[in-house]
């Protein structure tokens, strides 16, 4: 799937900033800064997985920066990256 | 028993922290908005940010709305089937002019539910911002058997009749008594404005004691700090409660005995004595005076 960069989210208190960019290695790399990584590190990066891994996007480079974002709020801005990123939407038209 | 709206609480669509927070505060019902309080660049993100916040987050009680954009723009019917498919309550149809945009709106929850399979559960309703939509208020409020209320939006209204808002609020008089009327004929909620002077609670609790006395269900507002001065104005009296207490009992014994009509202190009750009677103890209930217990 073509990729361009792409970001959404803010870095207000409760949201994630997710960044979304093309990688030239199979495969995500996600690069997470949060300030509960230590005890839900693993569990955001689940999150963005599953959610790109749903929307077809496999091979990306993820910046997420997270500011203490519900589960919910960190699938809604991976999938708006991964719309805006792809060009593809979960709507219909 | 219908459902009580002293609250509607708007939240920005595109704002996670004050989405999660909202149930915290105990509104009535809870507007997560998609339309103004949203940028066009943020249109799709807000959507998606809604969506999985209604699927996600336990609003308990909560009735939850979503004002969606125009059909009219690229994002209304969008709009719809993002919050239908995340189990929303209701639709707030923003600057509803006509019967005619209740029923389109209306015929896209429709396509949403038969896809679905959840025909029928999504209610409509129409915030009426302009002079014409004031014009067919009763038209509006009967386009379709999904609507639950309509509601006054007062700064376009104001925009739209060339005034401005003032603190005795003269320039919505029509307005406000247009809509309430429509609404009571109709059968479905009345719910007033926003009052944006957080500054000013003395006006913000006069303009709610007069809403109440015209008769509207409820207010619309935009911070919590708003909640408490509404259900303080809909908490009815002890004089109130005694008297709907009374009613209610009397009403049980007549229909152990099997008699259908009644009277207490003298004076007949009849249903809309009893509607107002059960309305009273909701209110009493909700604003915490009366417990469960003690209508036993």
């Amino acid at each position: 799937m073509k990729l361009n960069s792409s970001y959404a989210g803010t870095l207000e208190s409760g949201d994630i900033l997710i960044e979304i960019s093309p990688s030239e290695a199979p495969g995500l790399t996600i690069n997470l800064q949060s300030t509960v990584a230590l005890q839900f590190g693993r569990q955001i990066k689940k999150v963005i997985e599953d959610t790109l891994s749903e929307m077809g996007v496999k091979d990306a480079v993820v910046d997420a920066t997270d500011k203490g974002a519900l589960d919910c709020t960190i699938r809604a801005r991976v999938t708006a990256a991964a719309v805006r990123a792809t060009g593809k939407d979960v709507w219909a038209d | 028993m219908e459902r009580l709206r002293r609250t509607m609480m708007f939240v920005p669509g595109n704002n996670p922290a004050m989405m999660q927070d909202a149930y915290i505060y105990k509104p009535d019902s809870i507007m997560l908005d998609l339309e103004d309080s949203v940028s066009m660049a943020e249109k799709d993100a807000a959507r998606l940010l809604v969506h999985n916040a209604l699927k996600t987050i336990d609003y308990g009680n909560t009735e939850m709305v979503v004002r969606i954009n125009p059909l009219s723009t690229p994002y209304g019917k969008k709009d719809i089937e993002a919050v239908i498919k995340a189990g929303v309550h209701v639709i707030r149809m923003p600057k509803t002019e006509t019967a005619e945009e209740v029923v389109e709106v209306e015929r896209e929850i429709e396509r949403v539910e038969k896809e679905l399979g959840c025909l029928g559960r999504t209610q409509i309703m129409a915030a009426i911002e302009g002079a014409l939509g004031v014009v067919n208020a009763y038209a509006i409020a009967t386009a379709s058997k999904r609507m639950m209320g309509i509601a006054l939006g007062a700064e376009d209204y104001c925009a739209n009749m060339k005034t401005q808002r003032s603190k005795e609020g003269e320039e919505l008089r029509l307005a406000r008594e247009t809509i309430v009327v429509a609404a009571r004929a109709a059968g479905i909620a009345a719910l007033d404005t926003v009052y944006s002077n957080l500054n000013d609670m003395e006006t913000f609790r006069k303009e709610v004691e007069y809403i109440k006395t015209i008769g509207f269900d409820g207010k619309s507002i935009i911070n919590p700090r708003q909640i408490e001065i509404v259900n303080e104005v809909f908490a009815p009296t002890q004089k109130d409660i005694d008297k709907a207490l009374t009613i209610i009992a009397a009403i049980k014994e007549a229909e152990k005995k099997g008699s259908g009509v009644i009277s207490v202190n003298g004076k007949m009750v009849d249903r809309p004595v009893v509607i107002r009677a059960e309305r009273t103890i909701e209110l009493a209930k909700a604003s915490g005076i009366l417990k469960e217990e003690d209508l036993k």
